[in-house]
């Protein structure tokens, strides 16, 4: 973090469908070793601005540098270093998740061993179970193994814990500190402010296609407090979800 | 671990297309295999056809002959019509029961054998019924063979001699071929399309474009799989016809190999079918009715059950139109007449033609996201 290397340079990014502008002047650098957040409503433009970074998307204008690599130039070797984990991406149908693996090991020309990338999701248990038959928070435990077959040196993710339990969602938070950890950059994005708060070193905050905000979440909120904001209930100890923790226990239900 | 797989992300240059397509090869043949869907059109259904009229035919037609209580049984005559192989003499019933069997049909015709009063020769009497004509007319077909060139005491050898001339033409001869073109069809234009629409709807092909997979490897990858699948179902009817039907391979293996051979030709065309028909279905629901469209018609008008002959002169410009009719063609000569592949050269020749109009409009139409 002190280095401050950027690993993805964004700058005045723009993505215009026919009459819609998606993406207006976006610009912003992607630090090495940081959990990246980008924040904003539905609809704001943060799904479009990555995939275009990811290589799926064409862009209007704007320039993109991932690890040195252009996506104009060079999307085939930015694809070798990234892991992507879509929003409701589905999987090849009738495959068991070690079959799937093996498939995505000869897709990137991984050599891996299938129920190790399992056990870093802890998902060796369901090794034979087909990626229907899993549960919310498994799925998205399953999506993100994939996105680590190519020892990738940056993840996306969007939307990761969109639609699961508690416990599910804080057990998510472990798994992406602990790849942050082994080195690995994180993009993600969330509609949960509590999550960007506890796992993002820098969020930037899209609206209408436009960054609004951009810095860490700790200097974001005295920024406000500054200003004179004052939540209107004072604020306690504990919230909700941590009753909801202490009351069902920790470990995830599968 | 961790080392060796730095080296490959870091992207030296050693990514393989091959590795990738294999992998999606395997991937895909997995899920066919486990798709009961596929495993139902490309094997059940051919099977059960194949099942019912190799049953059905038994070798061909079969004529009911019923013997008139009184008549004498063991003579040449009898002993010649069981040769044929497809009479059946039905004996020790009533005369009120062959009356209404004859009627109805039930059985073809009567026959009534005498020995000729002071003569070495039989008198025969052959009642036929207007209820089951066609049959009648090949039993008499059959008898004028038999008997009116060599009116006198016909003897065993003779009638061997007659039955030899030609290789036995069953009905799994004409029925097999057809089918196997069928499960050609129905795998490569239902699978292709089923699994090109899906992929794309789930975003598995999304997914697939975050890798550094290409385009061609997918589909390359695909066709590998389908392909496969296809020849190992087109092989387990071909035996099954052989060894259960007497399904007829004039050079065995050799035969066998040029089948498949036209099996592949005919799958790959079949499956740019498909790849148009998930370029144009906006959803699942939309794929069968598209692609009975292009598969119901073939079915009925390729000679996949009836010789295209049988159908009226205005119809057949139309069979003749179509792709599974010359792979039908094709496949009954090569099977049944023992030609090679360059002896069809011209059934070939359409279905190269075929290939290349349907794969310039899938071109066109395909779409990935």
């Amino acid at each position: 973090m002190e280095t401050n290397k950027a690993i993805i340079s964004v700058k005045n990014l723009v993505k215009k469908y026919d009459d819609f502008v998606a993406v207006q002047g976006l610009t912003f650098d992607v630090y090495e070793h940081e959990i990246f957040g980008l924040l904003g409503p539905n609809g704001a433009g943060k799904t479009t601005t990555l995939e275009i970074i990811e290589t799926l998307r064409n862009k209007t204008s704007g320039e993109i540098i991932v690890d040195g690599f252009s996506v104009d130039q060079d999307p085939h070797k930015i694809k070798q270093i990234i892991g992507v984990q879509l929003q409701a991406a589905g999987y090849y149908p009738n495959l068991n998740l070690v079959e799937l693996i093996e498939l995505f090991a000869g897709l990137y020309g991984a050599n891996i061993k299938p129920m190790e990338m399992l056990e870093k999701v802890n998902l060796q248990d369901k090794a034979k179970a087909k990626y229907k038959a899993l549960s919310g928070g498994q799925k998205q435990r399953f999506s993100i193994a994939t996105t680590l077959i190519n020892q990738p040196k940056i993840i996306f993710l969007d939307e990761p814990t969109t639609g699961l339990d508690p416990q599910a969602r804080r057990n998510l938070w472990d798994l992406i500190i602990e790849i942050r950890k082994a080195g690995t950059t994180v993009v993600i994005t969330t509609h949960y402010m509590d999550e960007a708060e506890q796992l993002c070193d820098r969020v930037a905050f899209v609206e209408r296609g436009e960054i609004i905000a951009l810095d860490t979440p700790d200097n974001l909120i005295d920024e406000l407090v500054n200003s004179g904001f004052e939540r209107k209930k004072e604020v306690k100890k504990a919230n909700l979800e941590d009753v909801f923790i202490n009351l069902t226990g920790k470990e995830w239900r599968e | 671990m961790n080392d060796q797989n730095s080296v490959n992300a870091s992207g030296t240059g050693t990514y393989s297309n091959l590795t990738a397509t294999l992998a999606l090869a395997k991937a895909s043949f997995r899920s066919i295999m486990r798709s009961p869907s596929a495993v139902v059109f490309t094997l059940a259904f051919p099977l059960i056809f194949i099942l019912v009229f190799g049953f059905l035919g038994g070798g061909g037609t079969r004529i009911d002959v019923g013997v008139t209580p009184g008549s004498d049984v063991d003579n040449p005559v009898m002993g010649m019509l069981e040769q044929t192989g497809m009479i059946r003499l039905v004996k020790d019933k009533s005369k009120a029961d062959f009356d209404k069997l004859l009627e109805k049909g039930n059985v073809d015709a009567m026959i009534d054998v005498h020995r000729k009063v002071n003569s070495s020769a039989y008198s025969v009497n052959v009642v036929y019924t207007s209820a089951s004509r066609d049959k009648g007319g090949i039993l008499k077909s059959v008898l004028n063979n038999a008997f009116y060139n060599k009116t006198l005491k016909p003897s065993v050898a003779e009638i061997k001699e007659s039955t030899i001339v030609g290789r036995e033409y069953r009905t799994i001869d004409f029925i097999l071929p057809g089918q196997l073109g069928f499960s050609l069809l129905s795998t490569g234009v239902f699978g292709t399309a089923f699994v090109f629409l899906s992929l794309r709807q789930t975003l598995v092909i999304k997914r697939f474009f975050a890798t550094p997979v290409r385009r061609s490897s997918i589909v390359i990858g695909e066709g590998i799989a389908r392909i496969g699948f296809a020849l190992i179902g087109a092989l387990f009817i071909i035996l099954i016809g052989h060894f259960f039907f007497h399904f007829t391979l004039v050079h065995g293996v050799v035969t066998v190999v040029n089948m498949l051979l036209l099996a592949t030709m005919g799958i790959i065309v079949f499956m740019g079918f498909g790849f148009i028909i998930s370029g144009i279905a906006k959803s699942e629901s939309m794929v069968p009715p598209i692609s009975n469209i292009v598969t119901l018609p073939q079915f009925l008008l390729s000679g996949t059950f009836f010789s295209i002959e049988a159908f009226p002169t205005w119809l057949q410009p139309i069979s003749r139109a179509l792709p599974l009719t010359y792979l039908n063609d094709a496949m009954r000569k090569v099977a049944f007449e023992g030609m090679g592949l360059w002896d069809v050269k011209f059934q070939i020749m359409i279905l190269v033609i075929w290939g290349i109009g349907i794969y310039a409009v899938a071109v066109k139409v395909f779409k990935w996201e």
